[in-house]
């Protein structure tokens, strides 16, 4: 027993330094070489950051593009959810509320072209896209007021479009800041 | 077929390209053969060296345990002094605060454990030093725990008798530099190439376009996110773990933590064929195990992706599947799929809110956790399975009318007795769990506790005692998962989760692990036209029954009280 207590001391010693020192510091030490040094990688405009581009940020301007809705507004020190359940009243009156300033906010838009994840919490709270109905349902609010062409508008978002994993896998979506960044430039 | 369901099945395909090669090659690993890996020998025996250890010395089962419980019960005593003291100690750089001891005490459970349930959230719970030096650290050694017991179980039907198992610090160590490290490796390149964080830089600010000012956390997190996987712990760097941008970027990432979290539970089942020399008995468990992800991962799939009848109400499109608590670049498919593999393998990582999904979403996803071996955990998965097939070996042998025999030697009461104790562990950890938080929530709702037990649930109703049943049941499973509205960081459910995962862990580790010693003693019993084939098609049915009626029997009433009955009330 006494034998099995010391190597079990030695060989905790031993992977300690194999596992929380070599490994973690050589991952971190070659991913320096990766797009924003391992650090995640960072969105300037005219020099300064305004923004991680895998991050969700709040926008609620009419000019702008809007997110989904957050449960933590897009607080990037404390993602979260709101684990609301399917059927909680609270949660349902919420979402009725979101669909309410939706539709008072984006004129010409029906109750039918609101897609799902417009009008619900994200998981993490920091979900950087919406999905390209999403993005449609508000073409008519932020030409109408950069006092822009529609068309203009609908360009932008094919550009940010992300389409599928090789085309094949998963849905596409529209990453908001990106989409937004473009909007300011042009 | 749209791209969501090409997107699930390309992963599943994958998973299995890379698993049972694995298999074979873990298979070799363990028994001693020439692999391509023999170039890490050096590094062994200098462990070896450094350790005290001989790995020439050969353990029985008895003495396998010890070696085991002992290194345990160390990290638990280690780990439990650095999270009390993380805020005295270095490498804090976001000054976060020492924890208290009953939610230590939770925490070092859980991660010894391979739980990695989380009372904490990893932005402000923990310290860099605690996220390396202490979890990070366990969820290597308790995936290696789980293997290397899974291999003492492989030793012990390899020859026709024996009680000469190996040594356990020789599968320990080798799960490690044979297997969890070189994989991690790779796979946190990966991570961190499209996006993960891995530096050490703490918290960073910016001001966003709208101006606001905007605290980022940070943190090496590529390396853990790549073993949590990996080692089927689930614990995430941050707090709302795989659902987190930072923590999985993309749909490609995703694919990718998703085939690493399944491919070490198939790979194990696989090598225990070969290492035992018996292929086709591998082959049997795999279909049955990969039948029951089917029939779990289907009907999750279809209340997904058919979205929340609720919104529909409202006049809200539902094509788009339930988005509640998902994030638009997985989609409701692949986060599905995900619940479906977190919750049948142990893992616990979540890339959605399972609080939030569907209440027959959340009907399967508890019955994964009780079954807890289709795959399973790393090495305890198969554990588990094996208990499963000691009961169905019993019953057949009973409805037949011949001594119950399984790979040549008899299973007699002292086998049964064990087998038994451990399948009724299960359902009274999660029943009697859930039933006393069920009762101090009705009854005393103003006590005194970090969290009121009044204010525990995040949901009236039917979800709410799910919340604190699927709480119960992942402590059980040591899958980690929550339906995270739950008010769970307070006195209570600290200490009472802490046992049910102590328990819930080392239980079904010893007993298998003893069954199997005291079979692999027994005399040997050749092959003969009376003889229970375990390899058969009838067999593996036979099985798939057992563990049907068993959890059936055990959680179907309280199933009937939580998920069941909020989706009859949804109906309406």
């Amino acid at each position: 027993m006494k034998k099995y207590i010391i190597q079990s001391i030695r060989l905790t010693l031993v992977l300690l330094v194999l596992l929380c020192v070599v490994y973690p510091i050589t991952v971190a030490f070659i991913g320096k070489m990766s797009k924003g040094n391992g650090g995640g990688e960072k969105i300037t405009k005219n020099g300064k950051t305004v923004g991680y581009a895998l991050l969700g940020q709040s926008f609620t301007k009419p000019e702008y593009f809007w997110g989904r809705p957050s449960a933590v507004a897009y607080n990037a020190a404390g993602s979260g959810g709101s684990n609301k359940g399917p059927s909680n009243p609270d949660y349902l009156k919420e979402v009725q509320s979101r669909i309410d300033t939706l539709l008072k906010y984006n004129p010409g838009i029906k109750k039918s072209d609101i897609p799902a994840d417009m009008v619900t919490a994200s998981g993490s709270g920091l979900d950087p896209n919406i999905s390209e109905q999403g993005a449609r349902i508000q073409i008519q609010r932020v030409a109408k007021a950069r006092n822009i062409d529609e068309k203009k508008v609908k360009e932008l978002i094919a550009m940010n479009t992300l389409k599928p994993f090789m085309s094949l896998f998963g849905p596409s979506s529209v990453n908001v800041l990106k989409l937004n960044l473009a909007l300011d430039e042009l | 077929m749209n791209t969501e369901l090409t997107g699930i099945v390309a992963t599943f395909l994958l998973t299995l390209v890379i698993a049972i090669p694995l298999g074979k090659y873990l298979a070799k690993v363990f028994a001693g053969e020439k692999v391509w890996t023999d170039f890490l020998k050096p590094l062994e025996t200098g462990i070896y060296k450094l350790s005290g250890i001989n790995i020439k010395e050969q353990m029985n089962w008895k003495q396998q345990l010890k070696a085991l419980l002992t290194i345990n019960i160390l990290w638990l005593f280690y780990g439990f002094f650095v999270l009390i003291f993380q805020d005295k100690l270095p490498f804090n750089p976001d000054g976060n605060p020492g924890m208290t001891p009953d939610l230590a005490f939770n925490t070092i459970i859980s991660f010894v454990a391979n739980c990695n349930l989380q009372h904490y959230s990893g932005e402000s719970g923990v310290s860099y030093l605690t996220q390396q030096y202490v979890l990070m650290f366990l969820q290597f050694v308790s995936a290696a725990t789980g293997i290397a017991a899974a291999v003492v179980l492989f030793k012990a039907f390899r020859d026709k008798t024996t009680t000469q198992l190996g040594n356990f610090w020789e599968f320990f160590v080798k799960a490690i530099t044979r297997l969890l490290l070189p994989l991690s490796f790779v796979m946190a390149l990966i991570l961190t190439f499209n996006g993960t964080p891995a530096s050490y830089e703490g918290k960073d600010q910016f001001i966003s376009m709208q101006g606001d000012t905007v605290h980022v956390s940070r943190g090496p997190a590529a390396q853990m996110i790549a073993i949590k996987h990996l080692g089927t712990n689930g614990g995430g760097y941050f707090g709302v773990n795989s659902a987190h941008p930072f923590e999985n970027p993309s749909y490609f990432t995703n694919m990718v933590e998703l085939i690493a979290q399944v491919i070490i539970p198939i790979a194990m089942v696989i090598a225990f064929g070969y290492f035992i020399r018996r292929k086709k008995l591998a082959w049997t468990i795999f279909g049955v195990m990969t039948i029951g992800l089917f029939m779990l991962l289907i009907p999750m799939l279809s209340s997904e992706l058919g979205g929340n009848p609720a919104l529909a109400k409202m006049g809200i499109s539902q094509s788009t599947g339930a988005m509640e608590g998902k994030e638009v670049r997985f989609g409701p498919a692949a986060s599905a799929y995900w619940s479906t593999v977190t919750t049948i393998i142990s893992t616990g990582s979540v890339n959605s809110m399972h609080d939030s999904t569907m209440p027959m979403s959340g009907t399967w996803q508890l019955l994964g956790m009780m079954i807890n071996s289709f795959y399973g955990g790393c090495g305890v998965g198969l554990l588990n399975y094996f208990i499963y097939l000691i009961v169905a070996v019993f019953i057949s042998g009973l409805m037949v009318g011949r001594t119950p025999e399984f790979l040549g030697h008899k299973v007699e009461a002292r086998e049964i007795k064990i087998a038994a104790i451990i399948t009724l562990l299960s359902p009274f950890l999660i029943l009697a769990g859930t039933a006393i938080a069920s009762y101090i929530f009705t009854s005393h709702g103003d006590a005194a506790w970090a969290v009121q037990p009044k204010n525990w649930l995040n949901n009236p109703g039917f979800h709410g005692f799910s919340e604190m049943l699927y709480e119960m049941t992942s402590s059980n499973a040591n899958n980690g998962s929550g339906f995270e509205g739950l008010g769970d960081n307070n006195m209570f459910w600290n200490l009472s989760t802490g046992i049910v995962i102590f328990l819930g862990r080392f239980l079904p580790i010893i007993g298998p692990v003893a069954i199997a010693g005291l079979l692999g003693a027994k005399k040997f019993i050749p092959e003969s036209a009376g003889t229970l084939k375990t390899d058969t098609k009838t067999f593996a049915l036979m099985t798939f029954a057992v563990i049907i009626v068993l959890n059936a029997l055990s959680y179907f009433p309280a199933l009937a009280l939580g998920p069941l009955a909020e989706y009859f009330t949804m109906l309406k």
